[in-house]
Formats: structure tokens, C-alpha cells, sequence
């Protein structure tokens, strides 16, 4: 058990180390959108999802638009759909519980290393639970810290801050990236969000751009065949 | 000035939303039964989601902003092939600090 608990911890620190400037950067930006410190680190430990929450930042107004964050949410992490359903299949050894509790840590790292886990032995709810746990605990405290920096910080725009979104986004679709699918997406979503953003304002762009974006890629899929 | 501490209502309501619709779907995979899997084109939909939705988030950012807003996203899209992601947002933000100096922006 206490092996399980070590594995655990040592397959995520790599994902945990890359993580915590990201969630410094989300912690400083939040308080620069207006987030008190308090509400930032809530919405890291509540949400725990890190693509949707900068998201959110980038459609962050007083008062919050509960709906369109909402539809935002869902959309990038319709994902997760996917991979719980993938990662059912090997939790033998949990109880009910366990599951229901266990897939609120589930994100993309500790999910994959999991799934590799599975692969080679049987996943036990030790391992699963101490990595997503600290994977958790890692996002959240890099972020409060982030928060209480980034009081400091000043006017975001002066240092570019307000331009990280798209950087990050940019680099994170990098990581996405499957050749000419995914190129057709980028074209495909960037346009329709861009025209949608001009005609109707936000926050319309988002499922514009989304839509269009999927759309093109199922289309280019079923031509590509062959 | 508000202090640290204070949760503001209707902050509070819309981070609770996001996190019950990030609960729902991480929960929902537990509860599907698939007769077959997806066919290549819906596999294509369903990958094309991540990118698809971050890039529709900051198309305005990249396109309806101005030149060095446009710019700097080309140059970030370069590096972003080369560097990690940390470095990726480093240099984004530097390239759009100097264009916005250049340019005027």
C-alpha cells in the first residue's frame, strides 16, 4: 500500500513540476481580471480543470456570465467523457464510491499516467488516489501563490499578461496537434470566432468558433477517407 | 479595496456552475456503454473539441485585435513548435510587449 502511494507520487511529479508555473500564471492573472485571492484558489481546488478555467478568465466580466462560462466549461472538457469511459473498464477494485469520488481528480496527466498503469498491472485505488491527490494539492497551492504574487503585479498589459491567454492556447493546441486535421480545426474555428466576435460580440464567438471548428474536421475526416 | 478573503456571490455561484459542469463530465464516462466504438468521423469531431474551443477563446486576441496582437500570434505559433509551453507564453508575451511598441498599439 505504501509502495502503491510512492509510484504514485513519483509517475506524476514530472506532470506536477511542469504544472505549477502554468498555475501561477493562472493564479496572477486571475486576481488581474478582478478574482480576489479566495475565489481564485476555490475555483482551482472546485474546478480543477486547467484549460476551462483560463478560459474563463478570458471571458471573466463583472458580473460573471454564469451561462456562457458554463457552455465554455463543457465544451473543452467534454473530453473527459471519453476518458473516464476509457479508464472504466479498470477500476475493478474500487468501490462505487471510490469511482464516483476518484474521477473528480481525473485529469489529463494523472488519467494518462493511469491508463499506462492499467496497462501493465492492475490499477488499485492507493495509487490512483495519492497521485490524483497530490496532483490536485499541486495545482491548487501554486495558484493561491500565484494569486498572492500577482496582487503585485500591477497593469497585466504593460508586461504582455494580457496576451499569455492566447500564447498558452496556442501552445497547448501545439500540443494537440495531428497534422492537416487539426490545421483545418485552427482555420476553420479562428475565422468563424473572429467573424462572430465582430458581428455578435462576445460570448458567441466561443460556439461559433467551436462549432465550425468540429465541423470542419468531421467533414474533412469523412473526404480524407481513402 | 476588497481583501483576500472576500467571496463575492455571484463569483462564487459561476465557480460552482464550472465545477459541477467539470464534475458532470468526469463522472459521465463511468455511465457509458458503447455498442461500437465511434466511426472515423465522429473520432475526428470528438478530437477536434480541445483545439477547436481554445482557439475559438482567443481568435478575437489573434485576429480582431490589431497588427501586433495578429503578429505576435504567427511568431508564437512558431515557437510553440520548438519550445516548452512555460517558454511558449514567455516569448508570446515579450513578442506582443515589443510589436505593441512598434507599432503602436
Amino acid at each position: 500500500m505504501r509502495k502503491d502511494v510512492a509510484d504514485g507520487v513519483r509517475d506524476i511529479l514530472p506532470a506536477m513540476i511542469a504544472g505549477a508555473p502554468i498555475a501561477l500564471l493562472y493564479g496572477a492573472l486571475a486576481v488581474g481580471k478582478g478574482m480576489t485571492p479566495v475565489e481564485t484558489s476555490l475555483s482551482s481546488l472546485l474546478i480543477f480543470a486547467g484549460g476551462a478555467q483560463f478560459a474563463a478568465l478570458e471571458l471573466w466580466r463583472s458580473p460573471p456570465p454564469v451561462l456562457a462560462l458554463a457552455f465554455s466549461t463543457l465544451l473543452i472538457n467534454a473530453r473527459h467523457i471519453l476518458m473516464g469511459a476509457s479508464l472504466k473498464p479498470k477500476l475493478g477494485q474500487f468501490s462505487p464510491l471510490q469511482r464516483m469520488f476518484g474521477v473528480f481528480f481525473m485529469a489529463d496527466e494523472n488519467w494518462a499516467m493511469s491508463e499506462r498503469r492499467a496497462a501493465a498491472r492492475a490499477l488499485t485505488p492507493v495509487y490512483y488516489l495519492a497521485m490524483g491527490v497530490v496532483f490536485w494539492a499541486n495545482w491548487g497551492l501554486w495558484t493561491t501563490l500565484g494569486a498572492i504574487g500577482g496582487a503585485f503585479l500591477g497593469d497585466p498589459r504593460r508586461i504582455g499578461a494580457d496576451f499569455a491567454f492566447t500564447a498558452l492556447f496556442v501552445g497547448l493546441v501545439a500540443g494537440f496537434w495531428k497534422g492537416r486535421s487539426t490545421a483545418v480545426t485552427v482555420a476553420a474555428s479562428a475565422i468563424a470566432s473572429a467573424a462572430a466576435y465582430r458581428a455578435f460580440g462576445p460570448p458567441w464567438h466561443v460556439a461559433a468558433g467551436a462549432l465550425c471548428g468540429v465541423g470542419a474536421a468531421s467533414l474533412y475526416a469523412m473526404r480524407g477517407k481513402g | 479595496m476588497t481583501g483576500a478573503f472576500t467571496v463575492e456571490p455571484s463569483t462564487l455561484i459561476a465557480i460552482v456552475a464550472m465545477a459541477l459542469t467539470t464534475y458532470a463530465t468526469r463522472v459521465a464516462g463511468l455511465f457509458v456503454h458503447w455498442r461500437h466504438a465511434p466511426g472515423p468521423a465522429a473520432r475526428a469531431a470528438l478530437d477536434a473539441i480541445p483545439p477547436a474551443v481554445l482557439i475559438a477563446v482567443v481568435a478575437p486576441m489573434m485576429l480582431a485585435t490589431g497588427w501586433p496582437e495578429t503578429i505576435a500570434t504567427a511568431l508564437t505559433a512558431l515557437a510553440a513548435t520548438r519550445l516548452s509551453l512555460v517558454a511558449t507564453v514567455a516569448f508570446g508575451a515579450a513578442c506582443v510587449v515589443a510589436l505593441r511598441l512598434a507599432l503602436g498599439g
